[in-house]
């Protein structure tokens, strides 16, 4: 079926005779918007979601990221942009195919194309200006590209973008992306005064006149749009029950650390990461704490342990590699019990492997990462809302229980923007601990509660307390011992905490019915595709839960009991796994993916996986399908 | 010694009526080969303390891996025994955490040198205020005998049996070349009066003090500093008012220089190897930019964290 091509009527933009505008009303829709990098279209993508997400609808952003900092232009790879996904009811992930998209050329909008990413039918606004380029080579790209579009059903418009931009910049290549957001507001119907609104909270920082002229190409591109085309789509938003915020996950984790009173923050700029240390950096200077560049990954670990030591909340924040290189550090912070947060946000592996991408390939490393018996915990955000909360509750652990605590966020909860109910602060929540009282001469480092291992840290400046923390082996006084059965002691109280912190736990609840023919079972980001993918599963008839893991290490307790309620039991992750039926595949070779291979090990359950590294988020439709075919292979059970 | 009053932050002497004795900074036996140099240190260290008067819960030890990070063992005051070559970010952390507390950072020549090489020239640039002592014996101790940057060429180890290959690193050469540096200086753990003075101008020092302190490793290197041992002259004590000046050394170390420690070209010439050894403050500059001054943080209440939280969430608020 060919492309059906719009030509907007070039002449008479006012025409009186054209076809009502029908509006079209859906409960959800996807866009994206691309372009070159450095156009814009991130910026127009950001503001688009913040507007919906004022306007009460739920949104899950997704940011669209060349390799390159500054690729050539007008190549399929230098694709740069953002995708909304926006609803009446909360978005939970960032769903299947986008329904329409903004491109500012036809080569960015080819590597979406080609990608998959587009819906069959998509609605195609595309910037016209290249049809009649002065390069011929640019001509040709441009019907080569069309011709490869009208291999689908896709419903493509041109939009003169270049060329109405004109009106108001020189060089639209700095504004399209605000005249894109005037004709994304128009076929939306977006409040136009809540546009303004964000262009101006995003602009702050900028001269009136930014302000100005952007607000300029919004109202040019809203008004052509409003003349010219016929798409318009309503996705009613439903008022929230209260108030909001709207934010990434590393705002949110910056949010959060700042929330729960963290002080001191050591860091190496690392991809997806960074952007926490930014939001810090900026913070700290007027909440009064310490965002520190350190040299190098291990440094940072290793001034974040200090300041710990000192008694400081302190944080370090990092990605796979950097996480590889703290490793020696870490395993001191267990041996000398000395409170530690660290914050991966994880990202494509191993080595440099996709810095921009997501993946969850880090549950093993940082649960396994250090030789010797290091236990520490380990907790992942599920949502952006979790990564405020989770830092409150890392820390909160780190110090009851002198421990390391790992964060597992990823590259998907650092970029996807999602408004969630405002936190009620706390002001518990950053009270400090440091208390420099005397103790009683003779006081010990490690004077560990022998059913608990819990103890009491001693921090300096506290007289009588004097002692030195060493990584090698120690008894309770923190001597240097390796004999007498000293180290078998000291290993039961380091890895009895975890025991104690389980015992606290509740069992992950279960979503969906509590028995059936499969369990999903996940954890981190993944947690609204999975979910969804649950409800068009039982929509269908399917008898299908999910149940999502928010403590790693320890795992949540009732698990085996959980499991058993189930014929089948399956995880659903972004890591690496062997398909069962690949060459030399077998039931003895078959690697799992990290949450199956540790359920495996823990349940003693046949715990199947499903796992996907495309480096992109999971689609609720791809995981029902995968769901679909495990629950195909089950036998019928008659009057189950 | 009585305890006057004292800065909080740049000074941590005991602000009440103790009168702290050599017994009071006493921590378990040292357990280093006789002979070895680290007891000299030790030694030197503990007269420090009491000198000073430093308040053992307000001073803090930060250590490596190695013979001589066992170190903050064999004192009663707050320790921190890390991992090879971290020390420095460790001591780094506590004072950006906690700038009151006195820093002492003591390292061997694997861990500062070496290992740590990375850490230790952006410690000399930060200029944190802490004293960093790298008891460097040219040789790896701990793990038995490997060659170290700092070994002398020619002499055989372990892993390199037929002679160190290449010519040792200088420690001082290096710290000197590094953007503000602020204190550099070399002393002798043969030289006991010289070395607690030289400690006690680290420890005077408004920021990072690197001090490098020539030592003998009885097992593996006892006769790398043979000559100077014996032959006083061999050695050049560099004096200035502004530096280290101990009469009582004059008499058996009569080579004298006089140098300015403010003259940093000067210091570098000095610094080049040749047939002398120098101890001494090579370089010193209090006015050089200091990362833990720069970077305190105005300290702000729980109310005022909460009001300005509040304020961070209205600029996200939907």
């Amino acid at each position: 079926m060919p492309t059906e091509t719009l030509a907007y009527p070039a002449t008479d933009p006012a025409r009186e005779d054209r076809a009502p505008r029908a509006i079209t009303t859906r409960r959800e829709h996807t866009l994206e918007i691309v372009s070159d990098a450095g156009e814009g279209a991130q910026k127009c993508g950001q503001i688009f979601g913040a507007v919906c997400a004022r306007m009460g609808n739920g949104v899950w952003t997704v940011e669209i990221i060349p390799a390159e900092i500054q690729p050539p232009p007008r190549i399929p790879d230098g694709a740069s942009g953002y995708r909304i996904r926006f609803g009446t009811g909360p978005v939970t992930n960032w769903g299947d195919e986008t329904q329409l998209v903004l491109a500012f050329n036809e080569q960015v909008l080819l590597a979406r194309h080609r990608l998959g990413a587009l819906a069959h039918d998509a609605v195609i606004l595309l910037d016209d200006c290249w049809a009649s380029h002065p390069d011929e080579d640019v001509q040709r790209a441009w019907r080569d590209a069309l011709d490869e579009l009208g291999t689908r059903d896709y419903r493509v418009i041109l939009v003169p973008m270049d060329e109405q931009s004109r009106a108001i910049v020189d060089n639209p290549r700095k504004g399209k992306n605000m005249f894109a957001l005037g004709v994304l507001s128009s076929v939306y119907a977006r409040d136009l005064d809540v546009v303004r609104e964000q262009i101006a909270q995003t602009f702050r920082t900028k001269s009136e006149q930014v302000y100005a002229t952007n607000v300029a190409l919004l109202e040019l591109g809203y008004r052509w749009a409003d003349e010219h085309l016929d798409v318009r789509i309503d996705v009613p938003a439903t008022a929230p029950s209260g108030p909001m915020v709207v934010m990434n996950g590393n705002e949110a984790l910056g949010l959060g650390a700042l929330a729960a009173g963290f002080e001191l923050c050591a860091m190496y700029p690392i991809t997806p990461a960074t952007s926490v240390s930014h939001f810090l950096g900026e913070a700290f200077e007027r909440f009064g704490g310490v965002l520190h560049q350190a040299e190098d990954e291990i440094a940072a670990a290793g001034v974040a342990i200090g300041a710990s030591y000192a008694g400081g909340a302190a944080l370090t924040v990092t990605s796979g590699p950097g996480l590889a290189l703290k490793t020696e550090f870490i395993g001191l912070a267990v041996m000398t019990e000395t409170p530690l947060v660290i914050v991966d946000v994880q990202r494509g592996g191993p080595s440099t492997g996709l810095p921009t991408k997501v993946e969850q390939s880090d549950l093993l490393a940082a649960l396994y990462g250090q030789p010797g018996d290091a236990p520490k915990v380990v907790i992942a955000p599920a949502t952006i809302e979790d990564c405020f909360h989770v830092m409150v509750t890392a820390r909160r652990i780190a110090e009851t229980f002198r421990c390391v605590v790992f964060v597992l966020s990823d590259a998907n909860l650092a970029t996807g923007v999602q408004p969630f109910a405002r936190p009620t602060l706390e002001e518990r929540w950053m009270r400090s601990t440091l208390d420099l009282d005397p103790v009683p001469d003779g006081a010990k480092p490690f004077d560990w509660d022998p059913r608990t291992g819990l103890s009491r840290r001693l921090i300096p400046g506290q007289a009588n307390g004097m002692h030195t923390l060493t990584g090698l082996e120690h008894d309770d006084r923190s001597r240097v011992a390796y004999g007498g059965g000293i180290h078998q002691h000291s290993s039961a109280m380091r890895s009895r905490k975890l025991a104690v912190l389980q015992s606290m736990l509740l069992p992950p609840p279960v979503y969906g019915d509590d028995a059936g023919d499969l369990l999903v079972v996940g954890w981190g980001s993944t947690k609204g595709a999975i979910e969804e993918a649950v409800d068009r599963l039982r929509a269908e008839g399917h008898r299908v839960s999910s149940t999502h893991l928010s403590f790693l290490s320890p795992l949540q307790p009732g698990l085996r009991a959980m499991f058993a309620r189930y014929r089948r039991v399956c995880t659903v992750e972004l890591n690496y796994s062997d398909e069962p039926n690949d060459p030399y595949i077998t039931d003895e070779s078959r690697r799992y993916g990290q949450l199956a291979w540790m359920l495996r090990a823990h349940t003693l359950v046949d715990v199947d996986c499903w796992t996907r590294v495309a480096g992109e988020p999971l689609r609720p439709g791809a995981i029902a399908a995968a769901m679909r075919l495990r629950l195909a292979t089950l036998l019928p059970t008659g009057d189950a | 010694m009585s305890a006057g009053p004292v800065c909080p932050i740049l000074c941590a002497g005991a602000d009440d009526d103790r009168a702290l004795a050599l017994s009071d900074y006493e921590g378990a036996t040292a357990r280093w080969c006789p002979g070895c140099g680290d007891h000299s240190v030790l030694t030197a260290v503990e007269r420090l303390l009491v000198a000073e008067q430093l308040a053992p819960e307000r001073t803090v030890f930060v250590s490596g891996i190695g013979c001589s990070s066992r170190f903050p063992h064999y004192l009663k005051t707050y320790g921190f025994h890390g991992i090879h070559g971290r020390a420095l970010p460790v001591a780094t952390g506590i004072k950006l955490q906690r700038p009151e507390l006195t820093v002492f950072v003591v390292m061997g020549d694997g861990d500062c040198t070496s290992i740590g090489a990375g850490h230790w020239m952006h410690a000399l640039r930060y200029n944190v205020k802490m004293v960093a002592m790298v008891l460097d014996n040219g040789i790896y101790g701990l793990t038995k005998n490997q060659t170290s940057p700092t070994t002398p060429q020619g002499h055989p180890s372990n892993t390199q049996p037929r002679g160190t290959y290449l010519p040792p690193l200088d420690p001082i050469e290096l710290a000197l070349g590094v953007t503000n540096a602020s204190f550099v200086a070399q002393t002798a753990e043969w030289v006991p009066a010289h070395l607690f003075a030289t400690l006690r101008a680290a420890y005077h020092h408004d920021g990072f003090a690197f001090v490098r302190v020539l030592q003998r490793c009885p097992k593996y290197t006892a006769d790398i500093y043979q000559i100077a041992v014996q032959r006083p002259e061999v050695l050049e004590l560099l004096v200035h008012d502004d530096g280290v000046v101990v009469p009582e050394l004059e008499r058996t170390y009569t080579r004298r220089l006089v140098h300015d420690p403010r003259d940093l070209a000067r210091a570098r010439e000095l610094a080049m190897p040749g047939e002398r050894i120098r101890l001494g403050v090579f370089f010193r500059d209090a006015s050089r930019d200091r990362y833990d001054l720069i970077r305190r943080a105005t300290p702000r209440t729980t109310t005022e964290r909460l009001a300005l939280l509040d304020a961070e969430l209205d600029a996200h608020a939907v």
